[in-house]
């Protein structure tokens, strides 16, 4: 008898595109950002990228608001999303 | 200690998981994954961590990971150890990572022997003091008078301190950690993986379904939770403890906050009365009286 473990590979979006849970999405203000990075650390799902400006990836973001409420500046705010 | 900044840019946990908005479990692990590098392997008993990695045949950790059962985790991760050093690749880190279930009250067994053996190996227990997988029941974490669904009028013991259970061991390096502080976590993390033997890190998380507490919360509360005195930072290098991080400024200069400031954000915590509260606050003054001494005698030492 032979028997199979059930491996798993990693894939980029394991639940789907989870950016569909969200209620409020961040929008980040580049002008008040002081690039202390904080959000991109922070953030649950990694979906905070280190360009010039910490940019969010919409399709997998889940709108808890770990980054706006950490941002030593508010320079991000939760904005209710328009469907 | 490393700049935020300069953290590693690779993810190691890769977007679109399963765990619920604002989770610390996921902010934790991508830092310590940061920190531990791609030569990693993960030990995961039944907790909500084995749940995040999400569906069959999809995972979203990006370093191996073995499943294993509840009570297994450290005896798993001794297998590894073992099987490492026999195919010569010490390079290698196996890494447990169970919850508070996992290692205060099932898994504690199969972690006590490990650690006596002396294995090697790095165990992580992030602590949400409760069974948050199955529904929020209470674990031998839940601290006083919190609500879950077993305690639902409050509970009436105190919990446990495993970090001391686990001293008594004489392990080389135990250490608490907070994801509020991310960047002592980050260290600590580091630290651990040049040590041999076996390691112990517990790392505070707060859970925003579990403590009743809005989402965006979690980091605040975790950070409230060291500003307090509730959560100590920590680490014992060979036994000898030494405070750090903001718990280290506690103990020389700063006061410690009110801890109503870090009790009134949770609804776990809605029920308390003054009584309580009064029992709360002498139980940390208790434990911050020992550290107090711990310290002041090492000064005379010196």
């Amino acid at each position: 008898m032979s028997m199979k473990t059930a491996i798993s590979y990693p894939t980029e979006g394991g639940m789907g595109e989870t950016g569909s849970w969200r209620v409020f999405k961040p929008v980040i203000d580049e002008s008040k950002c002081i690039k202390c990075w904080l959000c991109w650390i922070y953030c649950p799902e990694g979906v905070i990228v280190k360009k010039e400006y910490p940019e969010v990836d919409y399709e997998y973001c889940k709108g808890c608001g770990v980054c706006a409420n950490e941002c030593p500046v508010k320079a991000i705010k939760m904005e209710r999303e328009k469907k | 200690m490393v700049a935020i900044k300069k953290f590693p840019e690779e993810e190691y946990i890769l977007k679109g998981t399963a765990a619920c908005p604002g989770c610390p479990i996921t902010i934790a692990l991508r830092t310590a994954l940061k920190a531990l590098g791609k030569k990693t392997i993960l030990i995961v008993p039944a907790s909500c961590s084995a749940v995040v990695q999400s569906l069959v045949p999809k995972t979203s950790f990006g370093v191996p990971t073995l499943n294993i059962a509840f009570a297994a985790s450290a005896s798993a991760a001794s297998g590894v150890a073992a099987a490492l050093k026999m195919l010569g690749k010490e390079d290698v880190t196996p890494v447990v990572w169970a919850g508070d279930g996992g290692t205060y009250d099932i898994g504690i067994q199969a972690l006590s022997g490990a650690f006596e053996r002396g294995e090697n190996f790095i165990y992580v227990c992030y602590n949400n003091q409760m069974y948050s997988n199955t529904g929020i029941q209470r674990s031998g974490a839940t601290p006083y008078g919190a609500w879950t669904t077993t305690t639902w009028t409050g509970k009436k013991e105190i919990q446990k301190e495993l970090g001391e259970i686990v001293m008594a061991h004489h392990i080389p390096y135990i250490a608490t950690a907070s994801i509020a502080y991310i960047d002592d976590l980050y260290d600590k993390m580091k630290k651990a993986k040049e040590i041999n033997g076996p390691r112990y890190i517990e790392i505070l998380a707060p859970c925003p379904p579990g403590w009743r507490f809005d989402m965006s919360k979690t980091v605040e509360i975790a950070r409230l939770a060291v500003q307090t005195g509730a959560w100590v930072l920590y680490e014992a290098i060979n036994g000898e403890v030494k405070l750090t991080s903001y718990s280290k400024m506690l103990l020389k200069r700063k006061e410690r906050r009110p801890i109503e400031d870090y009790l009134k954000l949770q609804g776990r915590f809605r029920n308390l009365t003054e009584e309580d509260i009064n029992k709360i606050k002498k139980n940390i003054d208790e434990k911050w009286k020992r550290y107090m001494e711990i310290y002041k005698e090492k000064e005379e030492k010196q």
